[in-house]
Order: structure tokens, then C-alpha cells, then sequence
């Protein structure tokens, strides 16, 4: 697609939107450099609050708990979610089992964080009369996020699929490859960047989550956002506010980076051509 | 010939490979096994139990009473022992009334955003598109507290109200309903662009070229040229904020001032401080009928898959 004008004022609108988004990450980042502690005015520039951080304990295993979970959620919804995508696409499935996979794909992206909560902790109590495998913890809320996660992962996979195609598949074939080293050698390669951008949907759902973190923690297993939604009253610690500028920071940058990646990957192409 | 009427035995060509129907499916369900097995185990079979839960009473200290009845139900409308109250009802609407305020307010945004992200050049398009998400990697209630601090009464969002007039001295706009609302946008935002992004990127612009060449003016053009091909991609925004936000409690918790009880809380309530979870699962279930809804409305305008 070319390039297209658009309306002044949908412009205007539009930055005002991305302000919306990037106020409270403006104040966040303000926060973290501001020396005053509860910060309604700017009592000037430290960075007290970042070295602050290696010594402040509560933060840390929060911090590392949130991670850890954020990583081995990610990790088992990128993988079930991908075999999922490729399962549904290369299968001559049928109209009802169609039917059926869709279903299953959409149904977790409309349910309500706390409808999921609720169900889980239900299950979970029900399950622990049993086996004590499902005690609050580590366990309950990798669970909880990988169901939440799943589906976005297929989605963002399975719409790349539907870009690629079926003709490779089959050119390949033509040109004696097994299907193995036509799905390995043409079609994963060209999935990678739907498989990383599944992956960090997946990943940024977890660190956003609350409600579901919420309902299937354990005492061992507080993360920051329970730890700071307990704190609330008492006021954001100022190293709150220096972890998330740390974090901020270096998506912005993985993001400016991969951007960067694809204008030269696409330099070079023009070049080619 | 209509080759799926030939028995799953019969040899066809699939990739390129001479194979059976039933040997790809059987492959096939290898390859989407765990995921649906997990989404089972860990979704459908969960939220059927809770449809069951519904059903059941309270009982002594938290504990749960398999006398199936529709009491819950009963309360739910208001009836009690007390008589009729109209209480959960007004919370249901209020639920509902933020919850559509908030989907209008994201679509009003979401449009211009998706259009104005699809008229750059395509590196800048990637680049625009992903930081609709980077918030999103802050915690929803770091960033709620934030508003909590940028709505308070000395920062600049507040003078410029008491500017124009639409403060008086001294009120600020936290806690309140503008709070409450400015929360519920900035943070469900995301998720309305994202749909709204990939419509607008499949767009057909032969159509808009056309309706141009026909002599319609720049209203008409938009509306039968581009919102009718957006028209699934904007259910799924609708579908994607007005669902999720129907169950959100913690924005308006922390934003409202306490004054905005909604079916999140009364849910949140029922599993923790009321030990009453029969009755929580009652309430859960009027979510599940809005999901199962919304998906069917959405699958009935021709939608595929919602992002």
C-alpha cells in the first residue's frame, strides 16, 4: 500500500490517543529521577531510587518471580501455540472441526481476565482436595497465564500462515525436499518474526496481568504487580517507578532495534531488485 | 467430483505428498493436541464447572452446598430474604454503561490511530504499531497509579480544566468519573487498535478510488468505500474492549474513589472477603453469556479470528 493522507484533525486525534498511552509512561519515568519521595512536585534529579533497587529485597524477588513467570509462561504458550497454528493450517480438517478450532482460538481472547480467575481458583480448590499439586503458587499462575496466552499466540502465528500460503509448500515438494525439510528449511524461516512477535504478545500480557495473578497466588509466589497493588495505600515506592523505567527502557529499545533490522532487511531487497 | 465425499482412506495429494485424509488428521491432531487439550483442561472444563457452581448454595464458613437451586439466580435480580432490592441490577448497569462509554471512546481513538499508523512508510508502520503495545509491559496498576498522581490537583491536567472552566477551584479530577474513564481508555486502548490496525491494512483502496471516480463526497466515500470493509475488523475492536472491560474492577477501584462498584468487584467480593462463591460463580456466568454472545454476533457479520 502507498502512502495515503489522511484528514488533519484524524491526526490530531490520533496523537492524542498515543498520548493517552504514554502519559502515565511519561510520569512513571519522571517519577523514577524525582528525588522528592510522593512526588506531586519535582524536588530535583537523583538517581537514589536505581541503586536504591539492589539493595531493596522485596522488590527483587518480586521482580524475579514476575520474570520468571513472564518467561516459562511465554515459553510453553509460544510452543503449544505455534504446533497449534500449524496443526489447524496444514490439516484438511473439515467444516465442523473448522468450526471447532476457531472457536477454541477466539473464545480465550473474549473471556474476561476474572471470569478466568474465577473458573481456575474454582478448579484448582476442587483439584487440591486430592493432590496438593495445585496449591497456590508458581504452578497455578504459570498455568493461569499460559491459558490467557495460548490463543494470541495461534492468532498471530495462524494469520502469517494464511499470508505464506500453500504454493511453497508445494513448489518445494517439486524441487524434491521432504515435507520435514520444506516445513523446516521454506516455511518455519518465514514464520520466525510471527513466532517472536506471538511470543512477545504473549510475554507482555503476562507482565500487564493483574486479576489473574491476583487469584491463583500463593504466599511464596507474590509478584511486583500484587506487591505494589498491596502497597498502594501507602504510595508507590519511588524504586517501583525506577524498575519500571528499566524495563520501559529496554523494550523501547529491543523495538527500536528490530525496526532498525527490518529497514536495512529492506534496503537490502530494493538493492536486489 | 467433490473430493471430500470420497471415504478419509481414499489417497489424495496433500503438500505435495500422495497420503491419506485420516493420516494428515492423525498427524494433525498430534501437531494441535496439547494446545486443545490444555484450553480443555484449563478453560472449557473449568468454566463448565463454574456454570455448575452457580447452581450451588453457600454453606457454613466459606464451605460449598450441593442443593442445586436457582436461590442464586433469585438473588441475583434482588430478590433476599430482605425483599427486592434493586442493588446488583444498578451494578449490572453501571458495569454495562462504563463499559460501552469506554468501547465508543476506544473506537473514536482507535480509527484515527490505526489510519494515521497505516500512512507511514512500513518500517515506521512497524514501529508506530509496536508502541501502542510497549506500555502494556508496565503493569496495568503501575500505570493506574500514575493517573491516580497526573489527575491529582496540582498537575497539569487539572490546571488546564480549572483554564477552560471545567474545574472548579480546588476539585480535581481524581477520584471521579472522568478518572475512572481516562483509566479505562488509556489501558484497553491497545487491544482496540490492534484489530482496527489489521483492517485498515487490508483495506481494498481500489474502492475508495472507484467511489471517488463515481462523484461521492468524502463522507460518503468513507462511509460505503472503508467502513464496510472495516466492518468485522471494528466488531472485533467492540468485541475485544467491551468484553474485557465488562470485567474490569481494578481501574475503576483505584480511580473511582471507591464509588464505582461494578460486577468485577461484586465477583471479586464473592471469592474473597464474602467466602460466597456459588454466588460468584453466578455472576461469572452473566460474563460467560456476554463472551458466548459477542462471539456469535461477531462470527454472524463474517468475522475470522479477532486479531
Amino acid at each position: 500500500m502507498s502512502r495515503r493522507k489522511i484528514p488533519l484533525f484524524a491526526t490530531i486525534i490520533a496523537i492524542i490517543g498515543f498520548i493517552l498511552l504514554y502519559l502515565p509512561m511519561f510520569l512513571v519515568v519522571e517519577q523514577s529521577f524525582n528525588a522528592s519521595k510522593h512526588g506531586q512536585s519535582w524536588g530535583g534529579f537523583t538517581l537514589d531510587w536505581y541503586t536504591g533497587l539492589w539493595s531493596n529485597t522485596m522488590v527483587q524477588t518480586t521482580t524475579v518471580n514476575t520474570l520468571i513467570l513472564a518467561v516459562v509462561s511465554t515459553l510453553i504458550a509460544t510452543v503449544i501455540g505455534t504446533l497449534l497454528a500449524i496443526g489447524i493450517h496444514r490439516t484438511p480438517w473439515g467444516k465442523k472441526m473448522g468450526y471447532f478450532y476457531d472457536m477454541s482460538i477466539n473464545v480465550p481472547v473474549v473471556t474476561p481476565d476474572i471470569l478466568m480467575a474465577i473458573a481456575l481458583v474454582s478448579v484448582f480448590t476442587l483439584f487440591r482436595s486430592w493432590t496438593s499439586f495445585f496449591d497456590p503458587g508458581m504452578l497455578t499462575m504459570t498455568i493461569a497465564h499460559v491459558t490467557l496466552e495460548i490463543s494470541f499466540v495461534v492468532l498471530v502465528v495462524q494469520s502469517r500462515l494464511v499470508g505464506i500460503g500453500k504454493d511453497q509448500i508445494e513448489a518445494a515438494r517439486d524441487l524434491y525436499a521432504s515435507t520435514a525439510g520444506a516445513w523446516f528449511r521454506v516455511i518455519l524461516p518465514q514464520l520466525s518474526t510471527a513466532i517472536v512477535s506471538g511470543a512477545m504478545l504473549a510475554f507482555t500480557l503476562s507482565l500487564d496481568d493483574f486479576i489473574l495473578s491476583f487469584f491463583t497466588s500463593g504466599p511464596d509466589s507474590q509478584t511486583l504487580p500484587l506487591y505494589i497493588y498491596g502497597s498502594l495505600k501507602r504510595g508507590i515506592s519511588p524504586q517501583v517507578h525506577a524498575l519500571s523505567t528499566i524495563i520501559f527502557g529496554l523494550t523501547l529499545f529491543v523495538m527500536v532495534l528490530m525496526v532498525l533490522k527490518g529497514i536495512r532487511k529492506e534496503r537490502k531487497f530494493s538493492r536486489k531488485k | 467430483m467433490n473430493l471430500s465425499r470420497f471415504s478419509p482412506m481414499t489417497t489424495e495429494v496433500f503438500e505435495g505428498k500422495l497420503t491419506t485424509r485420516s493420516r494428515m488428521r492423525a498427524f494433525g491432531a498430534l501437531l494441535t493436541g496439547p494446545g486443545i487439550l490444555w484450553l480443555i483442561i484449563f478453560l472449557l472444563l473449568p468454566t463448565l464447572f463454574l456454570m455448575v457452581l452457580a447452581f450451588a448454595q453457600r454453606g457454613a464458613y466459606g464451605s460449598i452446598n450441593w442443593d442445586f437451586s436457582v436461590e442464586n439466580l433469585k438473588r441475583l435480580v434482588g430478590f433476599s430474604s430482605f425483599g427486592w432490592s434493586a442493588d446488583n441490577l444498578i451494578i449490572l448497569g453501571r458495569s454495562l454503561k462504563i463499559a460501552t462509554v469506554t468501547t465508543i471512546l476506544c473506537i473514536a481513538f482507535g480509527l484515527p490511530m490505526a489510519f494515521w499508523i497505516a500512512s507511514h512508510g512500513k518500517s515506521m508502520r512497524a514501529f508506530l504499531f509496536a508502541l501502542i503495545m510497549v506500555p502494556s509491559c508496565t503493569n496495568l496498576v503501575i500505570r493506574t497509579a500514575a493517573w491516580m498522581l497526573l489527575l491529582g490537583p496540582d498537575m497539569f491536567p487539572a490546571s488546564i480544566a480549572r483554564f477552560f472552566g471545567l474545574l472548579g477551584e480546588g476539585e480535581s479530577l481524581y477520584p471521579g468519573t472522568f478518572a475512572v474513564y481516562i483509566g479505562m481508555v488509556s489501558s484497553m486502548l491497545p487491544f482496540a487498535v490492534l484489530p482496527l490496525y489489521t483492517s485498515v491494512e487490508r483495506l481494498d483502496w481500489g474502492i475508495v478510488e472507484a467511489s471517488r471516480d463515481l462523484y461521492a463526497g468524502p463522507i460518503r466515500t468513507f462511509y460505503h468505500g472503508i467502513l464496510s470493509q472495516m466492518m468485522p475488523g471494528i466488531i472485533a475492536s467492540v468485541i475485544l474492549t467491551l468484553v474485557p472491560s465488562l470485567g474490569m474492577y481494578v481501574i475503576s477501584d483505584l480511580l473511582g474513589g471507591g464509588k464505582y462498584m461494578l460486577i468485577g468487584n461484586l465477583i471479586q467480593q464473592q471469592f474473597g472477603s464474602a467466602m460466597d462463591w456459588p454466588f460468584g460463580a453466578m455472576l461469572g456466568s452473566v460474563l460467560i453469556i456476554c463472551s458466548v454472545v459477542s462471539l456469535i454476533i461477531f462470527q454472524r457479520v463474517g468475522g475470522k479470528n479477532f486479531v
